[in-house]
């Protein structure tokens, strides 16, 4: 009799000891899928446009990024309200692009070379005149694969 | 004497550890993924160099102001029609097509356009070139351009769809470019085939000041 009779009564409590797997396959699974933020944007981040033809780009260590927009509201008054060009961690002229093509290429090895990208980060409020210059800067080097970074999306929204 | 038993090592603040790890992740890590209108430059020019003599009928010129006012061969147009004339301008087929390794080209057989005189011969020798100004704004610079890259995608579903036959029969481009490619010869080449009916070429003219 007595050997039955300490049963206990009430709700046994819930075990909790799989948690910690769950939220480690949660981990695991951001880790993987995840990119680290590589640049801090020193412009104002710039609106990308939408656009419905897009391309997926592949081979993300051969693409070399350039922002394009305004400055922050509270650098203005040293930099000016015009579009800027962001290279790397400063923001820089557009004289500086072939030195930070050069340096992107001296990553990777000569025969990669042909295949690496520019992707031209821009927000939709800039002038194609600053595109431009960025275009003829990439041109005379020779690296002539281009790709203008966008979302998909309305189009409307691009000319509001 | 009394038993000591191995007590269990407490794992309850397991998931907290884990639980600040997984939110670290989440505020340093970014899910975007690149996308975007890719296109290829033209080289440079050489000093010497002279522009081959292109006859005006195989031009679509399309100019944006600084307004983000469009201008087609001299009209003003709305954003909604660029699409269609740049359709009508592809698949004209008026004439006969580029001449290839001294081969002269054959006129346009799949093409479905009116045959028009006055518009372009062929969609290999069909130039379309964007003049925008400095001031235009890049949204504007990219919707067109988006335009330009659909009507393109139209036509070459329309050339999927009726001109190839085989295994990949009756599908339209943008199904045969989601098939995975990568050992593929033969949708490689069917894709080419169909990039060469009707090839890209998109021309930034220098933008006015």
């Amino acid at each position: 009799m007595s050997k039955f009779a300490k049963k206990k009564k009430g709700l046994p409590a819930v075990n909790t000891a799989a948690l910690p797997d769950i939220v480690f396959m949660l981990l695991f699974f951001f880790m993987v899928t995840t990119t680290m933020r590589e640049t801090d944007l020193k412009i104002k981040a710039p609106k990308l446009p939408n656009a419905t033809e897009v391309k997926k780009l592949e081979h993300k260590s051969l693409v070399s990024t350039i922002y394009v927009g305004k400055a922050k509201p509270e650098d203005l008054a040293k930099y000016g309200s015009g579009d800027k060009i962001q290279l790397n961690d400063k923001i820089a002229d557009v004289k500086d692009i072939p030195s930070f093509i050069y340096s992107e290429q001296e990553k990777h090895n000569p025969e990669e070379i042909p295949y690496m990208t520019t992707s031209i980060k821009a927000d939709v409020k800039c002038n194609v005149g600053t595109i431009h210059d960025i275009r003829v800067e990439l041109r005379d080097i020779n690296s002539l694969k281009v790709s203008y970074s966008t979302r998909k999306g309305n189009l409307e929204e691009n000319t509001k | 004497m009394a038993r000591r038993e191995n007590s269990e090592i407490n794992a309850g603040s397991m998931a907290d550890i884990a639980f600040l790890l997984l939110i670290f992740f989440l505020v340093t890590t970014t899910m975007d993924v690149d996308s975007g209108i890719s296109r290829k430059l033209s080289e440079k020019p050489p000093l010497d160099y002279k522009p081959p003599i292109i006859k005006m009928k195989n031009i679509l010129e399309i100019n944006i102001n600084r307004n983000d006012q469009l201008l087609v061969e001299d009209e003003v147009m709305e954003l909604e029609d660029i699409k269609q004339t740049t359709i009508d301008f592809l698949d004209n087929g008026g004439g006969i097509g580029k001449t290839v390794d001294d081969v002269v080209g054959s006129p346009c057989d799949y093409c479905n356009g009116n045959k028009s005189e006055s518009s372009s011969d062929h969609p290999n020798k069909a130039i379309i070139s964007v003049q925008s100004d400095r001031g235009t704004s890049y949204g504007m610079y990219i919707t067109v351009q988006n335009e330009l890259l659909s009507a393109y995608t139209e036509l070459r579903n329309i050339y999927a769809k009726t001109q190839i036959t085989g295994k990949y029969a009756g599908r339209t481009y943008e199904e045969l470019l989601l098939l995975d490619a990568k050992d593929n010869d033969a949708l490689k080449a069917v894709i080419n085939e169909i990039k060469d009916a009707y090839p890209q070429i998109i021309s930034d003219a220098e933008p006015t000041k």
